[in-house]
């Protein structure tokens, strides 16, 4: 719900909106302070990622220096690295993601469109059921997933990945797109009906489109949620070659016994990382929506 | 799904024979499952199972390579119980919780409170703010770990220049060397990531509170720490709660921070029970799974506890 007041301001809202609107074209001091300190803050979140950047193009002889920035720029750890299993990391990474972000939205979106417009005997359990499971990780029953997924004996161990991804993060995409489908009057749809479309063509043309928002959020927010997991990737994937290990299990494999190859380490996590900040960027406010539960009205 | 939503086409339903009426009832009855089935299916093997064989495993006898010799009984838990560090583990998991989620929580309120204020620039300044939430908790770990090196670390370099560090590779340089500097370390970075998630449902939280409110309070002369006061914080209660909740769940049960900056070492002394489970997984895994059991009995109570605090069927219904 929090998602639909984020989005629409309620038309109460508005009038002091535009008010403060106005009164915040003016630069008071006290802007110009309140200003800087945010810049200040902004720049403190971002700048250990932009040491992750600088220390991925360090040289390696510069590796031990003390400056904050290498004094030459070597691109040599972003060519080398293909060279060290990373590319069947990502591309395992990319399976587990993409099959988990496809099973949620392949699962979620009956569920969520259901519950939306339907009253029925059970309905209120199952909500809760998925509310449950928003409240448990999988590090909660780590032993437990490992065991199953072992008698399970499953051809590749990214195919476990696809199902536990998708199983802990159906409870945020269901959330959302319910708040979504609940918004759009059935109405509409009926109104498409009347004029001789069927029900799935209502729901295709006019239910899903304005859902889209929705949809791109619970396909980003599952996405990166599969795309950063560590603790079951690492449990599942024991002694699997390169292309059945995700990113965050590669990544892990350039800190050794006695020493860590920081250079190729940051920079697969560069690789990793940015182009993730950049789509969270995209759904940034409709997320909170999905995870509070409409809990925040 | 047809016989619910559309009336039936004149024809159709109304010419089949009467006994079918039952067997169109039953099917009614299940239309539901059709829609939400496959969820409570992806539930039920990936959530629900798990912490059934979680608690089998937890009573057998398993060899360290993971084959079943027979039932254990309740040995498990007692090799738990009389775990010598299983005392600290659990002291550290209670400050790690509180600390990191109290912390995380105050920042976030003078966060929110900033950056719901007008000043222009202020959308780039909210995307940076992201950054850590969308990147893996694990990366981060690692930058903070490579910042903290005793040699080189750009917060060691930083602290030297500005005086607070007297010499590199020093005892106090080798901040992830020392259990309770690595932990206050490790709780920092813990405190990062909570961070921007927190904020952004805070943030969502005052957008709620209507205008017109504050508009009456400042008519009526009243202060700007008054207002905060008396109106902000009673109204974002909703959203201090939840968010406050998630932020237990999520800090009881990271694991990359930890893992990533001491691997919970020197010993178990920087593990907290995640950890611990994990570690101890390497080996002994039916006590693995009792210190599991222990870690899930954990999270059923916060959770019951805050579902009575917000009463979950208002949203449901």
């Amino acid at each position: 719900m929090a998602t639909v007041v984020t989005d629409a301001p309620p038309a109460s809202h508005r009038r002091g909106a535009t008010a403060r609107a106005r009164s915040g074209r003016r630069l008071t001091p006290r802007k110009v302070v309140l200003a800087l300190a945010a810049y200040a803050i902004a720049m403190i979140f971002v700048l250990p990622y932009a040491e992750m950047i600088i220390a991925a193009l360090r040289p390696p002889r510069e590796l031990l220096d003390r400056g904050y920035l290498p004094k030459h720029v070597d691109w040599s750890n972003f060519t080398s690295i293909w060279k060290t299993g990373f590319k069947d990391n990502l591309g395992a990474s990319l399976k587990v993601a993409g099959g988990g972000t496809l099973l949620v939205l392949l699962v979620a979106m009956p569920a969520a469109y259901y519950t939306a417009r339907r009253r029925f005997r059970g309905r209120a359990a199952f909500l809760l059921l998925v509310l449950a499971t928003q409240m448990f990780q999988p590090a909660a029953m780590l032993v437990g997933i490992q065991r199953e997924f072992i008698s399970f004996n499953l051809p590749s161990p990214l195919l476990s990945l696809i199902l536990v991804n998708a199983g802990f993060n159906l409870a945020f995409a269901v959330w959302i797109l319910n708040a979504y489908f609940s918004s759009i009057p059935a109405e509409l749809e009926e109104a498409a009906m009347v004029d001789g479309t069927s029900r799935l063509g209502a729901l295709g043309r006019i239910t899903l489109p304005l859902a889209l928002p929705g949809i791109v959020t619970a396909l980003i927010f599952t996405f990166i949620g599969a795309w950063n997991e560590l603790l079951v990737a690492l449990t599942l994937t024991l002694g699997a070659p390169d292309r059945q290990r995700p990113l965050t299990v590669g990544i892990n494999n350039y800190i050794g016994q006695y020493s860590i190859d920081w250079g190729h380490l940051f920079a697969g996590s560069v690789i990793a990382t940015l182009p993730v900040i950049a789509l969270f960027a995209l759904i940034e406010g409709k997320v909170v929506g999905g995870l509070t539960a409409g809990s925040i009205k | 799904m047809t016989e619910q939503i559309a009336p039936a086409p004149p024809g159709t339903r109304a010419s089949l024979p009467r006994r079918e009426s039952r067997a169109r009832r039953v099917g009614r009855a299940a239309t539901p499952l059709l829609w939400i089935g496959p969820a409570i299916a992806l539930i039920g093997v990936v959530v629900l199972w798990p912490v059934v064989v979680m608690f089998r495993t937890s009573f057998q006898h398993i060899s360290p390579d993971g084959f079943v010799l027979g039932s254990a009984g309740g040995k498990n838990y007692a090799d738990l119980f009389h775990e010598p560090d299983l005392k600290g583990v659990l002291t550290r998991t209670v400050v790690w919780v509180v600390a990191v989620v109290a912390v995380t929580m105050l920042i976030s309120l003078g966060l929110a409170q900033l950056f719901n204020e007008r000043f222009p620039g202020r959308r780039v300044a909210r995307w940076a703010l992201i950054a850590p939430w969308a990147a893996s908790v694990m990366m981060t770990s690692l930058v903070f770990r490579w910042a903290l090196d005793a040699n080189n670390g750009v917060i060691n370099v930083f602290l030297h220049d500005v005086g607070l560090l007297k010499s590199f590779n020093s005892n106090q340089a080798d901040w992830l060397g020392r259990p309770w500097s690595a932990f206050v370390w490790m709780m920092v970075v813990a405190v990062f990531v909570s961070l921007p998630f927190s904020t952004y449902a805070l943030l969502a939280g005052l957008q709620t509170i209507p205008g017109e409110l504050y508009e009456a309070a400042r008519v009526d002369g009243a202060s700007r720490w008054r207002i905060y006061r008396s109106i902000t914080l009673p109204l974002l209660r909703p959203a201090l709660l939840v968010s406050a909740l998630i932020n237990v769940i999520n800090v009881f049960n990271s694991f990359p921070i930890i893992w990533e900056m001491t691997r919970g070492g020197p010993g178990f002394q920087t593990s907290t029970t995640t950890t611990f489970m994990f570690l101890l997984k390497q080996s002994y895994i039916g006590e693995s799974a009792a210190m599991s059991v222990l870690n899930f009995g954990l999270v059923i109570v916060i959770v019951l506890v805050f579902l009575r605090a917000t009463r979950w069927k208002q949203q449901v219904t």
